[in-house]
């Protein structure tokens, strides 16, 4: 055990301890007394700051670590499970792939250009800290309502938020406008393809958007870089942006809820240098190839305080630093600040000693600041000094291992919804499908997202094989014959009606999306986005989440291997849906293999591969059509569960489109999730001017909606050749997949008969208006088209 | 024959632009830092997109002042072959190879898609081996390709026959609705009064294999090459 040198200073400005402070600093009585206890005398203030950051939930994972721990982690391809900056797989080649999912959802509510610009910056930090190159991004995005719905207050009922006001509505535009401008803006300057993803609207997300960056990276299986400190006198080099007084508790920030006067946390939030850091990118990546870096790892939440105590407590040494040595870019700044401080687009790193001068002469080059701030000590504590004072001196472990873990109390909780479907409701009496499915098509989680996606550069490094707007999005791998698929999916609704089956269907989702290029789902990283832990119905569901998405990733092969906990979503006192993102990484061996999600051509056979293993009563389909957007968007209301999931059917559904992918024999896949069936087909339709003619059959007693528009997970449309049907029926089958044939491409009209009745029909081009540019129209934005003036031509 | 692309703090398609000389073209192909006189006997010189010094202030308003872009100034001025891409165009135009200016697009947005551009003069060593008025499905990516001059000399680049891509609909129609950007005349590259040296806001270098949805921009590479070869 360390012993505790008596010389230590209390920090010049420090107050005396009291109550007061540390409430202010997150943290409660019993977390004091404990502080006193590691330490064995009162903290500096300086110490209690670095406490109250280590501590917050943000860092510390303090009320959700025992949870995490029943997800898997393992397979033989996870080089690196949670715990680094990035889960790392190994995907052939000598490549390895590290990835990463992170939230940046309180920064985003509170300055939504820098908080989302941050994020991004952020979870590419995680990626490039690794050694790994990133190559594409996604974002999985939340916001209140953008526009009126048919019933907004029995929406508003649902979720306990009160009706939607135009007022709300402008705030909700406005979150998302600076929201999709902040990513942009950062990913397309560092240079890094941004591949989609999802937006999603619902009431409950109007006070606590969700923002969600997922990134994916590219290292040399045996050039991998860990957050590790080693060798006892190594120098700590401090390089990258000088700090200043920004984001200084941000962590904790991010572990409270939004109370009135919360946006004067603004000052809270970080800006972001894209610029900057794609010089870092460089430099770090040129610098790893001089072989004189030991371990490095970026400065993110807690800044210089994370990057110390845990590069050394993984490393088993301690790490002494020295305030004066850090570049400042503000006058004045305490040892405090500088250990809180949250500046973005900094690095630390430990280098072999001696060997210093080929790191600095790299970061030179590169026009960044380098500077050594301390060295590697044996005895595991972290100590910092102030003009050569001691004003920290803390054993590692008390920050990271023996930072409090709760288990907090759980209470079993249900939705405030009907079980079953309502008596008022009725299906199968109006005959106005067709006009339903175009206001389907042009809702807002459904309509093309066109206008967000086209803000970003989704072409940058000439990898990307399938971009926005796909189930998935596909980089090749320049070198080799191999591409990389990567989806994100999360369906808040179907976790608030049931938390264990909706997570189980966002890691289903998200590998049936990667699924249906070809490629293998093999590795999977998860956001989770909750309520306030210390309410027990949050902290139930939260570990209902937790067992639903470790059955889906064990049944799918899909380990997690790493991720992020974001807590306290809560805004005066409402909480989110509980909203578990998952992004699901697969591997595509032959990337000319890869299958396109639309129509090719007229005259294929359309099919519908299915993963359910037998069709479900009508009692149990109206059960289920609740859950639906259907019944959110056209009906106003919400009951019932989610769709029911199979994984062992699932699983050979995601094998039978690998199969099917690498025989050739398909000329399109899509996933049919939102909308259900017919959007689905109508989606395959758009930008190909091809139609579809299409023809279902309804069991018994079960209405047109419920078979156009049900959400049943596990289903594929899929179009290929016609004499390729008979071999797709036979591999289907022996995977235990049916392979349902629905009809035909056919020249531009979009046809469907239920038992030989035709419920739905209009030109292809009538859906696609519906569709296309809907997004802009519910925000009042022009074209960029109606912009351009016709005549510019004036000196 | 050996290809140069540029290299400034925020370049970001400059590994692009050297795959698809290196790689899809076959040529020899360096980079060159912009802190560097020497363009290593380079006979064409590629200004790539990117964010050159971050962009913060004009976009290409500091890149014009590094060591290397007086070593390019003096190469095109005698005649060498300089194609500067999206960033490149911009910066062209601020060190003054090139004359205008690119604004912010007129939606104020950031594009990134695929547009359609028609080429109106195959007499460029960028352009020899299209045809005139062949239309060239290729993608763009900038905030600022919202070309501008003066009326005086948008006269003089059309008597020169100086603008050698304008933006247009897939069927080849200069039209508004196929000017994504608000440039004037649907101005989407232009050249400089010897023709050797060249700016355009698309990427043909991200449209140069077939698997990335379109070949049409290696008729750029490929012109090149032809037109090196033969001199």
């Amino acid at each position: 055990m360390v012993t505790h040198s008596p010389t230590v200073a209390r920090a010049p400005e420090a107050a005396a301890i009291t109550a007061d402070l540390i409430e202010q600093h997150g943290l409660t009585p019993d977390e004091y007394e404990k502080i006193v206890r590691i330490l064995g005398r009162e903290p500096s203030l300086t110490e209690l700051g670095i406490f109250s950051v280590m501590w917050s939930e943000h860092c510390s994972y303090k009320s959700s670590r025992v949870h995490l721990k029943r997800l898997p982690t393992h397979s033989p391809r996870v080089v690196q499970g949670p715990g680094e900056n990035a889960g790392i797989i190994d995907i052939g080649d000598g490549w390895a792939c590290a990835f990463k999912i992170e939230s940046h959802n309180h920064p985003s509510f509170l300055e939504p250009f820098q908080g989302a610009a941050t994020g991004v910056g952020g979870i590419l930090r995680d990626i490039f800290t690794m050694g790994a190159r990133p190559i594409a991004v996604m974002d999985s995005l939340r916001f209140g309502d953008i526009a009126r719905r048919g019933k907004p207050n029995e929406i508003g009922k649902v979720t306990g938020y009160g009706a939607v006001d135009e007022k709300a509505i402008h705030k909700n535009h406005s979150l998302l406008e600076g929201v999709v401008s902040g990513i942009a803006s950062y990913g397309n300057c560092f240079g890094v393809p941004n591949l989609g993803g999802e937006t999603k609207f619902e009431p409950c997300y109007a006070g606590n958007p969700l923002v969600n960056a997922f990134a994916l990276g590219i290292v040399r299986r045996d050039e991998i870089f860990y957050a590790r400190a080693a060798g006892v006198g190594n120098p700590v080099i401090y390089v990258g942006a000088k700090t200043g007084r920004d984001g200084i508790h941000g962590a904790t920030m991010a572990s409270e809820e939004f109370r009135e006067g919360s946006e004067q946390k603004r000052p809270n939030v970080q800006v972001g240098d894209p610029f900057l850091e794609k010089l870092l990118l460089e430099a770090c990546l040129e610098a790893m190839q001089t072989g004189a870096i030991v371990g490095i790892q970026d400065m993110g939440a807690a800044g210089l305080t994370c990057s110390t105590c845990e590069m050394g407590a993984r490393g088993g040494v301690g790490i002494e630093i020295e305030m004066d040595s850090v570049p400042q870019r503000e006058t004045g700044m305490t040892a405090y600040e500088i250990m809180l401080s949250e500046s973005q687009e900094r690095m630390l790193l430990v280098a072999e000693k001696g060997r210093e001068d080929e790191v600095f002469r790299v970061f030179e080059k590169w026009g960044l600041d380098a500077f050594t701030i301390g060295h590697v000590t044996a005895d595991g504590v972290m100590r910092v000094r102030e003009h050569g004072e001691l004003v920290a001196e803390i054993p590692n472990t008390a920050l990271t291992d023996e930072a409090p873990v709760y288990r907090r109390p759980m209470q079993p909780w249900q939705a405030d919804v009907p079980r079953q479907m309502p008596a008022h409701v009725s299906l199968g009496e109006k005959q106005e499908l067709t006009a339903a499915l175009k206001r389907l098509l042009a809702s807002p989680n459904i309509c093309e997202k066109r206008w967000i996606t086209e803000q970003y550069d989704s072409m940058v490094q000439t990898n990307t094989l399938a971009g926005p707007g796909a189930d998935a999005g596909l980089v090749r791998i320049k070198g080799t014959d191999r591409a990389l698929g990567m989806a994100v999916d999360g369906n808040g609704r179907w976790c608030y009606l049931d938390p264990k089956l909706g997570a189980s269907h966002a890691v289903a989702e998200a590998a049936r999306n990667v699924a249906c290029t070809g490629a293998v789902p093999v590795a999977a990283t998860n956001c989770l986005n909750f309520g306030n832990p210390e309410k027990p119905h949050v902290m139930w569901k939260f570990s209902q989440v937790i067992d639903g998405l470790a059955a889906a990733c064990e049944a799918l092969g899909t380990p997690i291997t790493g991720g992020n906990v974001s807590l306290y979503n809560e805004t005066l006192g409402e909480g989110i849906y509980p909203t578990p993102v998952v992004g699901v990484v697969g591997i595509l061996d032959d990337a000319s293999a890869a299958v396109q999600p639309k129509f090719q051509e007229v005259g294929c056979e359309i099919m519908l591969l299915t993963a359910a293993p037998a069709a479900a009563s009508a009692d149990a389909l109206k059960n289920e059509f609740g859950s639906s957007e259907y019944a959110r968007e056209i009906l106003g209301e919400l009951w019932g569960s989610p769709p029911g999931l199979d994984l062992h059917q699932e699983a050979a559904l995601h094998r039978c489109m690998a199969e099917l992918g690498s025989r050739r024999v398909l000329r399109s896949a899509h996933d049919c999730s939102d909308g259900g069936l017919a959007v689905a087909l109508a989606e395959c339709c758009f930008g190909t001017r091809v139609g579809a003619s299409v023809a279902l059959h309804a069991g018994a007693g079960i209405a047109p909606e419920l078979v156009l528009f049900g959400e049943d997970a596990g289903r594929i449309v899929i179009s290929c050749d016609p004499d390729r049907s008979e071999e797709i029926k036979k591999v289907a089958h022996q995977h235990g997949i049916a392979a349902i044939p629905l009809g035909k491409t056919v020249p531009e009209q979009f046809t469907v008969a239920i038992d030989r009745h035709t419920v739905v029909s209009a030109p292809v081009s009538e859906l696609e208006s519906a569709w296309a540019r809907s997004l802009e129209r519910m925000l009042h934005v022009e074209t960029e088209e109606r912009l351009v003036p016709n005549v510019v031509q004036r000196s | 024959m050996k290809f140069g692309v540029v290299v400034f703090p925020g370049s970001n398609c400059d590994h692009d632009a050297y795959h698809v000389l290196g790689t899809v073209a076959r040529q020899p192909v360096t980079f060159l830092w912009h802190e560097s006189h020497d363009l290593q006997n380079c006979d064409a010189i590629i200004i790539p997109g990117g964010f050159a010094f971050g962009d913060y202030l004009r976009t290409g308003a500091i890149a014009r002042f590094s060591p290397v872009m007086q070593a390019v100034s003096k190469f095109a001025r005698s005649g060498g072959l300089v194609l500067g891409i999206c960033n490149g165009f911009q910066v062209l135009c601020e060190a003054g190879l090139l004359p205008g200016a690119l604004m912010r697009n007129a939606g104020l947005k950031f594009i990134c898609k695929f547009v359609h551009v028609r080429v109106e003069s195959t007499d460029t060593p960028y352009t020899q081996a299209c045809a005139r008025g062949e239309v060239l499905r290729v993608p763009i990516a900038h905030m600022e390709g919202n070309y501008f001059c003066d009326e005086p000399m948008h006269a003089r680049l059309q008597r020169e026959e100086r603008i050698i891509f304008r933006y247009c609909d897939a069927e080849g129609r200069a039209t508004a609705e196929g000017n994504p950007n608000g440039a004037l005349d649907n101005i989407a590259g232009i050249c400089n009064e010897g023709r050797n040296v060249l700016g355009l806001m698309p990427h043909p270098e991200r449209a140069s294999e077939a698997e990335l949805g379109s070949m049409d921009g290696f008729r750029v590479f490929e012109s090149l090459v032809g037109a090196m070869a033969r001199q």
